[in-house]
């Protein structure tokens, strides 16, 4: 029985990722204490300076920076296993409470932002793919360029000044509409910087759909599909497309676990609550267990998406499944 | 072939979607205005890059935090818009005859927000809590000289000092000075502020707003304003996107670049000097820096208007150490007022020293100007054959240096204070707290500063404190170069603030929004 359950690839899977999970939280830490600096000098500055060797250790104290750093580990470790995931010693709440109120927004940009890149990236990549080579190819293939190398800062700055400047549309420069209450406010907010991350992301999944369409075109199956008279749309949607779908869900999959560790640069431009500023803030402020455990929060839903991303394998290829 | 094509196109087609345009369309018609229904006189948006990272006002430094609790404590003495000590909490004070006792006596009337009414035991309390080395206050140590704080009656308070301190008065002019009801700990005040402002605590969403709301029971003038909301909108562009669509009011920037992106329109921009400087800190119990003469030739060999030029577009005034408008030091009053090589090299001469060279901090990232300032004063060094090596550090690394007094020179932008003794008696008296960052004190400074803080008379305190400067200047203690502007960006609906010289928010108490 056990011997059965070892074995199961769930259970191997499940270990495997607990593996990852303690690797990344080693690894924070101790990164994360290589930074100059503690929370003292984040919150006092140069003011620092003038601190008392009686104010300095009251202060190491009150931040729980006096105890050995083995032992500071494991209290931080063994309150995670029971679901505390410390405090911010800035914003004076838990960690839990703001992750629950940023992972959401993050979510949902990062939904928003791969529905944006499929729309735009698969398209384009059987656009290209319909006549490789050609100046309709050269077309699509600029545009997937332009989605890598403009970085998203640029794009995003520009687009917020120009519209603002312009237009005096500027969603985001109201205060943050959390989704279930104002969810026109909060679309409107997340527009702008879901169109931006899904431009950068349509290209990899543009390049990767052009790449796997003209490879399965290229089968036996497709040949015969089209002599026994499958219509074309029918053709380029169920056989080829379908059978193209395994590498552009990895894709996919893929940049939505990045998604999810937070677009730190457009969240930020866009005022956007997200779990990338809560970690950025949280290293400006040597906010320690805000960012150890918000890290370790990425990490596992970076492990999730992945395995979500297998299931889906089987779903999509009955090969999968059967082996 | 062709019907191909057709498929892409109309695939192509749905990303145009219509759900996108609608929603740009709908947020036309719902921008420009400040959410929410406060109360009358105006809901003022302020944007700032990022949140209070405290909201217990003993412990404030952070420019953010500041500036959002001297709106909502206040202390006994407060600063006008050009750096005089006025009543606050105090109505008035005296010094008695031998400056030993400092006697305030505390207004009528004053409420905390949560009702209570102010006493003289809750100034003891909060003195009394700050210098005491346990509350970690960073003032602690402007109360050095007070021994006890004694209440005779409700409405008065005693400062015993152990010697004279004239700069008492305007050191208790700080929100770090805040005076807290005696019902109050550190933690209940992080979570529900409770002071006596003009402005009360309304609400606070972490790292994404913090709102005022007008305190109708403040001891002076009521505000003008119904609320003030800090927004933090983290990028400085997008602020300035956001005055421009006029989501925000208003807005303090300190680079001249941004300022000058966010003058358009409706948006005007104005300019107001600092008290903060900046500097090259030379330590001069180190190598080379341990020689006067050393320290003259670098100061000789730096054209500090071409700093300035260079590095902060000329947006800035040449400065002497202090820069308080009451006791400003003149500019031209030290060894070599414009750049003299030769002057240069003859001190070096004298030094007896041909192969100088300086290790300096350079923060990145701290302010904007700190790299573009060290490159330069580099070059200009290199001319008259000292070289300057630079190491730059990011923010944090440099701070550690910098609080360990660790360096030869650093080039600095330090916070500057309305009092010449606040601002410098703990840099440069031996034992000042920050003595060892400053790397520089004499036996005749000490008695300056000593003779600074007995003497009450604003003329005799001005010219003690030409001579301290003097002294600074022909000692080359540090190299100070130019002070710079912050800038106040405005729409045009925002009537009656004044921005102050430490950066203050304190005239939100007199601002309105007309409509």
């Amino acid at each position: 029985m056990l011997r059965t359950l070892t074995h199961h690839p769930v259970a191997r899977r499940a270990a495997a990722a607990l593996a990852t999970l303690f690797g990344v939280a080693v690894f924070v830490f101790v990164l994360l204490r290589a930074i100059p600096g503690d929370q003292i000098t984040a919150a006092l500055g140069t003011e620092a300076a003038a601190l008392t060797p009686a104010q300095r250790s009251d202060l190491e104290a009150y931040y729980g920076i006096d105890q050995p750093l083995v032992l500071q580990f494991f209290s931080w470790l063994g309150n995670l296993l029971t679901g505390n995931l410390g405090y911010s010693t800035r914003s004076h709440e838990s960690v839990l409470e703001l992750t629950l109120r940023s992972l959401p927004v993050t979510f949902e940009l990062a939904l928003l932002a791969i529905l944006i890149a499929l729309l735009i990236g698969i398209p384009l990549g059987m656009l290209s793919a319909s006549r490789p080579d050609s100046p309709r190819d050269a077309a699509g293939q600029l545009v997937g360029l332009a989605g890598l190398s403009i970085p998203a800062f640029l794009l995003a700055t520009t687009l917020l000044s120009v519209l603002a400047s312009n237009f005096g549309f500027n969603p985001n420069g109201q205060a943050f509409a959390p989704l279930f209450e104002d969810p026109v406010l909060n679309l409107q907010q997340l527009l702008l910087p879901s169109l931006v991350l899904g431009f950068g992301i349509a290209a990899p999944i543009m390049r990767t759909t052009r790449t796997a369409v003209l490879e399965v075109r290229s089968n036996d199956f497709v040949r015969t599909a089209r002599a026994k008279g499958v219509g074309a749309r029918r053709l380029q949607v169920r056989h080829v497309l379908g059978n193209a779908l395994v590498p552009i869900v990895t894709m996919v999959g893929l940049q939505f676990g990045y998604l999810l560790g937070g677009a730190v640069v457009v969240e930020q431009v866009f005022s956007v609550p997200g779990i990338g500023r809560q970690v950025l803030l949280g290293i400006q402020q040597k906010d320690y267990a805000l960012v150890q455990s918000t890290v370790l929060v990425i990490a596992a839903a970076f492990v999730l998406v992945n395995l979500l991303t297998d299931l889906a394998y089987r779903l999509i290829d009955p090969r999968v499944r059967a082996a | 072939m062709s019907h191909r094509t057709r498929i892409a196109r109309s695939a192509l087609a749905t990303l145009s979607g219509a759900t996108a345009l609608s929603l740009v369309l709908a947020g036309c018609s719902d921008s420009g205005s400040s959410d929410g229904d406060g109360p009358a006189g105006g809901d003022l948006v302020i944007g700032v890059t990022s949140d209070p990272d405290t909201l217990f006002p003993w412990k404030a430094t952070q420019f953010q935090a500041v500036n959002v609790l001297e709106n909502i404590y206040g202390s006994l003495t407060e600063l006008d818009s050009d750096m005089t000590v006025v009543p606050g909490l105090a109505e008035e004070w005296e010094t008695s005859d031998d400056g030993l006792t400092l006697t305030f006596f505390l207004r009528d009337g004053v409420t905390f927000q949560d009702g209570s009414a102010l006493d003289s035991a809750d100034v003891v309390f909060s003195l009394e809590s700050i210098k005491d080395e346990a509350t970690a206050a960073v003032a602690a140590s402007s109360l050095a000289a007070v021994e006890s704080v004694e209440a005779p009656d409700e409405h008065t308070v005693e400062l015993h000092l152990a010697s004279p301190d004239a700069s008492l008065p305007a050191n208790l002019a700080s929100v770090n000075m805040s005076i807290l009801s005696s019902d109050d700990t550190e933690e209940e005040l992080n979570g529900q502020p409770n002071g006596t402002g003009p402005f009360t605590f309304d609400d606070r969403v972490s790292s994404q707003s913090i709102t005022l709301v007008r305190n109708e029971e403040f001891w002076g003038y009521p505000a003008g304003l119904g609320s003030v909301e800090f927004r933090v909108i983290p990028d400085e562009s997008a602020i300035v996107s956001a005055l421009q669509s006029g989501n925000v009011q208003m807005a303090v920037f300190d680079d001249p670049l941004v300022a000058q992106t966010a003058e358009s329109g409706d948006v005007t921009v104005d300019p107001t000097a600092q008290l903060s400087y900046h500097a090259l800190m030379l330590n001069a119990t180190r190598g080379d820096l341990a020689d006067v003469n050393v320290r003259l030739a670098v100061q000789c060999a730096i054209d500090r208007q071409q700093v300035l030029d260079t590095a902060a577009l000329g947006e800035g005034e040449v400065t002497g150490p202090i820069t308080s408008p009451a006791y400003r030091s003149d500019p031209q009053a030290r060894p070599c007022p414009e750049r003299d090589l030769d002057q240069a090299a003859e001190y070096l001469a004298d030094s007896g020293r041909s192969d100088v060279t300086i290790d300096a901090i350079v923060s990145q990232g701290e302010y904007a100007t700190s790299v573009n300032e060290a490159q330069n004063i580099q070059a200009q060094l290199a001319e008259a054959g000292i070289t300057l090596e630079l190491e730059v550090l990011e923010s944090g690394a440099y701070v550690d240096r910098w609080v360990a007094g660790d360096f030869d020179a650093a080039v600095a932008l330090n916070g500057g204070n309305p009092d010449p003794n606040g601002m410098y008696g703990r840099y440069f008296t031996s034992d000042g707290n920050l003595n060892a960052v400053a790397g520089y004190s004499s036996p005749e400074l000490d008695e300056l500063f000593a003779e600074g803080r007995s003497v009450e008379d604003p003329e005799e305190r001005r010219e003690i404190y030409r001579q301290i400067s003097a002294h600074l200047e022909e000692n080359a203690a540090w190299i100070w170069m130019f002070t710079s502007y912050s800038y106040t960006a405005m729409t045009s609906s925002v009537q009656g603030f004044t921005a102050m010289p430490n950066g203050s928010l304190r005239f939100l108490r007199t601002t309105a929004l007309t409509s």
